[in-house]
């Protein structure tokens, strides 16, 4: 059975990233993914990542519009860490490979991005996430001597030895159905958010919440889950995404009027308020009747303000979902969007080396919470977080292996989960179809868990999750095949989703006041005197959410009240 | 603005399976969906598994032809399954049934499944893929033209979901050949300014008899990829950086040919398949096929040549002096190649880098 001294789970930017900083560490390294690591959903990031590499600009300007952006819930010590490292970090990728775009003087060239005071996002095309992903697989391959990769292992379950020290992790091969357990001296999750979880979502189909509810389920507390982001431009045909990059080249929001209506929501930075504060008007304007479509229930982004020629050099891949999927050419006329679900700021909660309280388990990426995001995510800062933290995940975890023996562990675990899993083979057709609870999961969220949110809504959602819960463990498939069984993964990954959506509803119930992504109309206001913390929830005896606080580190920008 | 909300209609989809644990032959099964004629055949693969059988095993996850992971063949065409309308799919079907297979040129794991793995990737790592930079490394980023960085994101934007690979005829007859989304990836670096070892890689994949002249120009990646990547424009560039920049003498004898072809074509405005075999192999001029090279090309065609007169394919008349084109023709060729090759430096049309405004 493999054993390592880090054991990577998750293959996107930040799995990468923390892989490469912990073979460069002197440790041996293994990286393990349910999805081939370009096909992570990493890959999908589009508009660019934020660094204030710019002669002109400063990292604290950086670090005080993440603040600024996060409605003063991100902890300014992980923010000053990510903001201060970011300019080295994004010439490391210069460094190594990746194609940014140059201006006329051959350097790096920027451009402009939500909740920024300039323009500080660097770029390729609108395939950034793309670009940096496989150039980071370039470097897996080159380095394949110290890193040794396992594509396509499903993780089931994270071990503990006697003491509570996670020690690796129980894993299925997808192509041939073996488990096997894998020893770690370090475990990294780094798979990802949660996003399927709403329906629709911009997120990927494997992003279904696995490192969260591992991390969860074996007593590691999760963080500010009720933060969920909405984008404020998701296609309305199938809520793909339509990149940032496009307002920040100057495309702009257009209600049934006609009317650039950001004006009265947000009279400086307009279009480029943050995301929380776009969302949140466009769905105001929708529930006041001005929204565009059949159903009106859409808003016009209008990106033929852009020259044509700089659109189709820079956002070339919305010219081809607009054509694709929307049946829009985007260089001629506005196409129709709407706030849809994005990205979690909530998760597994970490300190600033990624590590969890429990030790040996580290997290980095939209899995955890350092939090450098706090209530509302800057555009461009997802991919700087999961590249700072995972490199800084990937070298604590080789540094604390050094001198320490490799841990064994009995097979109960992987007993457990192999029987686990012969069960839901058996299931006879007497209950639901996974697909259809994962159907009323996602629809359920995206009613009463949104842009706004009440406390009878709420209180709905915990219902239906509750039932789902119930239904979910009888819930039947097709497939009882061992190769490339889907269908039983995806009965797992069901199990995943229904822990992170009772943890965001437990949250977003708990939090009674309006900050960030949480808009409360039963508490419309920020209640700094109360709730300027952050809201932990840890599983209890009886498997639901135990809810503590813990507070906001404030180190440079005292709490003011937030204008775009 | 475009209405696009148009009302679910029935699609049937059939579907290529395969189980591997059975024991039994790949067979057709048949499913009838219902979506709107805009969405995508991986929708409609999707809703098959959510509503009939949740067995049907394909591999996807954007859904929005980004990750690469739901490369398949549609009506015998490599794509996208989410890159793939089911209306268009409808259209191109011979009988209204949409077919789904797996990909080509690699072997099935389960139903729409293959072993990128045994061919893909294998492929890619033959190229040395990753950046092997210039020294030392500057404090900042590398210095480096705007079109440069463009040009090389073509590549960059491969998102390795084997379409090409599926359906390259010289993969094909040779399955050794390296293929085009790995060359592909190889001009990722030989075009990238920052690369230290741009002649190294190109006279590794000339001197390779399967590298960037086993081509064999047939435009079938360029109709596959869903990503304009141009994979067999990737590999011409090669070729060209090979001969006209670096002057590689390849494996193939790609760099005579091409010469031989050019030259012919100059002085008669039309190919003169006689005289092509023995330039390319005995040298470039009228002496070429008396080299020793070129006599035993040339008894090596002398069956099919034979075959072509007998056929009536080719006179023996036109078989040993060629065509040539007539006088004014000739000269307007002639003027073509004064053009170009008066032009200080080559053009290198690359669709990625954008036109002009209106």
């Amino acid at each position: 059975m493999p054993a390592h001294d880090v054991l990577i789970i998750g293959a996107g930017l930040a799995g990468q990233r923390a892989a490469l900083a912990a073979a460069q560490g002197g440790a041996s390294v293994g990286i393990l993914s349910k999805v081939h690591p370009v096909r992570s959903h990493s890959v999908a990031a589009a508009g660019g990542i934020n660094a204030a590499i710019s002669l002109d600009d400063d990292w604290h300007s950086h670090a005080y519009d993440t603040v600024k952006g996060s409605d003063f819930l991100g902890d300014q010590d992980a923010i000053e860490i990510m903001c201060s490292q970011a300019p080295a970090e994004v010439m490391h990728l210069e460094h190594i490979g990746v194609t940014f775009h140059r201006n006329e003087h051959g350097l790096l060239d920027l451009r402009a991005f939500g909740g920024a005071s300039m323009k500080r996002t660097a770029y390729v095309a609108d395939i950034t996430g793309q670009a940096i992903l496989h150039v980071l697989y370039e470097q897996l391959m080159k380095h394949h001597e110290t890193v040794d990769r396992f594509e396509e292992w499903f993780v089931t379950s994270l071990l503990r030895d006697e003491r509570g020290v996670c020690c690796g992790v129980v894993a299925r091969d997808v192509r041939t159905g073996a488990m096997e357990v894998f020893h770690a001296k370090n475990t990294i999750l780094a798979c990802g958010g949660a996003g399927q979880v709403y329906s629709p979502t911009t997120n990927a189909l494997i992003v279904t919440g696995d490192g969260i509810a591992h991390a969860y389920r074996i007593g590691a507390p999760l963080m500010d889950m009720e933060m969920v982001q909405y984008h404020p431009t998701t296609l309305v045909e199938n809520g793909l995404l339509i990149t940032e990059g496009a307002r920040g080249e100057g495309a702009i929001l257009l209600n049934s009027e006609g009317e650039r209506f950001m004006e009265k929501y947000a009279p400086n930075k307009l279009d480029l308020a943050s995301r929380d504060v776009v969302s949140r008007a466009e769905q105001t304007e929708i529930l006041e009747g001005r929204g565009v479509g059949a159903n009106k229930d859409g808003i016009y982004l209008d990106i033929t303000k852009v020259p044509r020629k700089r659109t189709l050099e820079a956002l070339r891949e919305i010219v081809n979902i607009g054509k694709d999927f929307a049946g829009v050419d985007i260089t001629r006329e506005p196409i129709m969007i709407r706030p849809g679900q994005h990205y979690i700021m909530g998760g597994v909660k970490t300190d600033s080396d990624g590590a969890t309280p429990i030790e040996g388990l580290y997290a980095a990426g939209e899995v955890a919470c350092v939090s450098v995001h706090g209530g509302n995510r800057l555009g461009a800062n997802s991919l700087l977080d999961t590249l700072i933290f995972g490199r800084r995940a990937g070298e604590h975890a080789a540094k604390r292996a050094l001198g320490m023996p490799m841990p064994t562990t009995a097979n109960g675990q992987l007993n457990d989960d192999v029987a686990a899993i012969d069960a839901i083979l058996a299931r006879d057709h007497s209950g639901r179809r996974v697909s259809e609870i994962k159907r009323e999961l996602g629809e359920t969220m995206n009613q009463y868990v949104a842009v706004y949110r009440d406390q009878e809504g709420l209180d709905t959602a915990l219902g239906v999750v509750k039932r789902l819960q119930e239904e979910a463990e009888r819930a039947y498939i097709d497939d009882r095949g061992t190769v490339f069984n889907q269908d039983v993964l995806g009965a797992i990954e069901l199990g995943y989703m229904l822990d992170c959506a009772e943890a965001t509803v437990v949250g977003a119930i708990e939090r009674k006041e309006s900050r960030g992504a949480q808009f409360r109309t039963d508490f419309p206001e920020r209640n700094d005197d109360e709730w300027l913390k952050h809201i932990d929830l840890t599983r209890g005896e009886d498997g639901t959410p135990r809810v503590s606080y813990s507070p906001v580190t404030i180190t440079q920008w005292q709490p003011e009240e937030r204008k775009y | 603005m475009a209405e696009t909300h148009r009302p679910p209609e029935q699609f049937t989809l059939r579907v290529r399976r395969y189980n591997p644990e059975s024991g039994e032959a790949p067979y057709w099964d048949e499913h009838t969906i219902e979506l709107e004629p805009h969405r995508s055949v991986l929708e409609g693969i999707l809703q098959a598994k959510a509503r009939f059988d949740g067995s049907i095993g394909i591999r996807c996850s954007c859904r929005a032809a980004i990750c690469g992971s739901c490369g398949v063949r549609i009506n015998g065409e490599p794509g996208l399954a989410c890159h793939t309308h089911l209306d268009a799919a409808r259209a191109s079907a011979k009988d209204g049934t949409i077919e789904i297979e797996p990909m080509g040129n690699m072997p099935v794991i389960k139903d729409l499944i293959v072993d990128m793995d045994a061919v893909h990737w294998k492929k890619i790592q033959r190229v040395t893929p990753w950046l092997l930079a210039k020294q030392p490394t500057p404090e900042r980023e590398y210095v480096v033209a705007k079109d440069a960085m463009v040009d090389v994101t073509q590549t960059m934007a491969c998102i390795q979901c084997g379409a090409c690979v599926s359906d390259c005829l010289a993969m094909e007859v040779d399955p050794g050949f390296i293929g085009p989304a790995a060359l592909a990836k190889a001009y990722r670096f030989v075009g990238d300014p920052r690369d230290d070892r741009q002649r190294e890689r190109l006279v590794d994949l000339s001197e390779d008899p399967q590298g960037i002249f086993d081509c064999t120009h047939c435009f079938k990646c360029v109709d596959a990829c869903p990503k304009d990547v141009n994979p067999m424009g990737q590999i011409m560039r090669l070729r060209r950086v090979a001969i006209s920049d670096q002057h590689i003498v390849d494996a193939n004898n790609g760099e005579r040919h091409e010469a031989a072809l050019t030259t012919l074509v100059r002085d008669y405005g039309l190919l003169h398949e006689a005289e092509l075999v023995p330039r390319s192999y005995g040298g470039n001029s009228w002496f070429g096929k008396f080299h020793p090279a070129a006599g035993k090309e040339l008894l090596s065609l002398l069956p099919t040549a034979v075959k072509a007169i007998a056929k009536g394919k080719i006179g023996i008349k036109q078989a040993l002096l060629g065509h040539k084109l007539a006088g004014a023709d000739l000269k307007a060729v002639q003027r073509i190649y004064q053009t170009v090759e008066s032009r200080p430096e080559r053009y290198e049309l690359n669709l990625y880098i954008s036109g002009e405004d209106e």
